[in-house]
């Protein structure tokens, strides 16, 4: 048995991500080769050959894969994929947008999102947000599954030496082109990958108001998310967003604050190990799965939060 | 241009649901059920192309049981011109969505698929970029704004780390985001009008694609309840207990 792990980068690094997926693909068992399509990504094949519990690494640089573009990569990844038991992806907007069309060029029903590996066939997978958790078996002869990374513990980013080899394949399908990208530029941590996260809400009000958070991010190492409202709203962006559709988070400590609570907000951060809310209402939904819960106005506690710490 | 519609009927966004005593799934007896959000939103997209000028016709597809007709009507009533169904009363899973919308898309020739990125039952995310495999067609995936211009869609994309932009050689697939417009609401008129639109039936078998299940679902369960917490008086108790108590900081 065999599990191909889709590696994600930037071309220079190796997203956290995919530890959490090749964590993954040792519960599946069998051998792991990790799979890195970029151009100019040798630093991030260098590294993906250390992963702990990587047998090999192949690596297709070309600047056909520069961007990701989903038609492209899913084009080599079906083809490289075909010898394998398994091919995995992390759940991110990466591994969401190509995987499902590998999946249909090898006529396999893909698995989303997988929270639990039960056997080398069975899985186990939150649905209606978070609201059931299905554990779903297939019947394909080659496994394609997302995964959630915050349900696997990371492996070692060190240790491993795996051989590099490069892969022969490049097709362009000639149906897509990269125009450009607005990526947010921040010194405090990924949402996905923080220790600690501060998210805000509706109660906000505005996005000027965030710099309240932001000012507790920096003391706590933070990284700082928002409810749906508050991006709808145009507070932020929407690459803070934390929900079933958004990113789905599971600190240490997450502090929501002016958020009501809604399920899709819920379905993305009820894992977290502490939930602390700040909310005026004392019936916000919130409050039921929060472990320390303050009834304040947000004005008079959070600046007050940020001077105790 | 033509653009095909694909939209679910999903339980209400506003249900919680119950898992069901048995483990076999969720229990939808008399719960609401309502056009998934996501498709209502591309639903929306292509009313607004045709109101530009960019689309001459919208088609609204469904795949699944027949009471999907009644979110059909919907889509009507929203401003698509006709409807097709196809009717299985068994579950479909994505890729047999996907192969079914194929065999539509072969017969009517659209320039454009508008999906929702995913529905808030399964939370799948797969039927748009399937659906694109199988064509062959580019996918503008999680789209926050959507441009038709020169034989060639340019579509933004909500991505993790924040947009990016894509052009695509119509035709293409496109699936929505929550931003990419805020749907209107059907008049009274309009959701009259709807019933006498044109809707079609048909079955997989019609259409010559095979949907049977390949996931077999084996057990649903309730997730972890999280039991809540206390409240605490003030910001002095608060990290108090996080430093002493939760320990996290």
């Amino acid at each position: 048995m065999s599990v191909l792990v889709y590696a994600e980068h930037d071309n220079t690094s190796l997203k956290a991500a995919t530890l959490n997926t090749v964590a993954a693909a040792q519960a599946i068992g069998g051998d792991i080769t990790l799979l890195v399509a970029g151009s100019g990504c040798g630093s991030v094949a260098e590294e993906a050959s250390k992963v702990a519990g990587v047998a090999k690494v192949l690596v297709a640089d070309n600047a056909i894969y520069q961007n990701q573009l989903a038609e492209n990569v899913a084009g080599l990844v079906a083809s490289v994929g075909k010898g394998f038991g398994h091919i995995l992806a992390a759940a991110t907007t990466t591994g969401k947008n190509f995987l499902p069309r590998v999946a249909a060029l090898l006529d396999v029903q893909m698995i989303s999102e997988i929270s639990g590996v039960v056997s080398a066939d069975t899985f186990k997978r939150p649905v209606y947000a978070g609201n059931a958790i299905a554990t779903v078996q297939s019947s394909d002869a080659i496994k394609v599954l997302t995964v959630r990374g915050t349900a696997f513990d990371a492996v070692a980013a060190e240790g491993g030496s795996a051989a590099v080899e490069p892969v022969d394949f490049s097709e362009d399908a000639g149906v897509s082109s990269f125009v450009g990208e607005e990526i947010a530029a921040s010194d405090r941590p990924e949402l996905t990958a923080a220790k600690v996260i501060i998210s805000g809400g509706r109660g906000m009000q505005n996005g000027e108001n965030f710099a309240m958070l932001e000012a507790i991010a920096d003391k706590l190492g933070a990284a700082v998310g928002a409810s749906r409202a508050a991006v709808d709203a145009g507070f932020v962006p929407n690459d803070m967003q934390v929900g079933q559709t958004g990113k789905i988070v599971a600190p240490e400590l997450y502090i929501a604050v002016g958020i009501s609570g809604a399920i899709q907000h819920l379905a993305g951060m009820k894992d977290s190990k502490v939930i602390v809310a700040i909310n005026k209402d004392e019936d916000a939904p919130i409050f039921q799965v929060a472990d320390y819960g303050l009834v304040a106005d947000l004005f008079d506690v959070v600046p007050e939060l940020e001077k105790a710490l | 241009m033509k653009v095909l519609v694909a939209i679910k009927r999903v339980v209400d966004a506003n249900v919680k649901v119950r898992v069901a005593a048995d483990n076999s799934g969720v229990d939808l007896n008399n719960v609401k059920m309502a056009i998934n959000p996501f498709c209502e939103i591309a639903v929306e997209e292509a009313v607004r192309l045709k109101e530009k000028g960019v689309v001459t016709e919208i088609i609204a597809v469904a795949v699944g049981p027949k009471e999907s007709q009644e979110q059909l009507r919907t889509a009507l009533a929203l401003g698509a011109d006709r409807a097709i169904l196809v009717e299985s009363a068994d579950e479909v899973q994505p890729l047999g969505v996907a192969k079914a919308l194929k065999a539509i898309a072969d017969e009517e020739q659209p320039g454009l698929v508008i999906l929702g990125k995913q529905s808030i039952d399964g939370d799948n995310n797969q039927t748009g970029q399937m659906l694109a495999a199988l064509a062959g067609m580019g996918q503008g995936t999680f789209a926050s704004e959507v441009n038709v211009e020169d034989g060639k869609v340019k579509v933004t994309r909500e991505i993790d780390g924040g947009l990016q932009t894509v052009e695509l050689t119509l035709p293409a697939v496109v699936t929505t985001d929550l931003r990419l417009n805020e749907p209107r609401y059907a008049s009274l008129p309009n959701i009259m009008k709807a019933k006498k639109k044109p809707l079609d039936v048909k079955a997989p078998a019609d259409l010559g694609v095979d949907v049977t299940p390949r996931v077999k679902t084996l057990k649903v369960e309730s997730p972890a309840e999280r039991q809540a917490g206390i409240k605490v008086a003030s910001v002095e108790e608060l990290v108090n207990k996080l430093k002493n108590e939760a320990k996290v900081i």
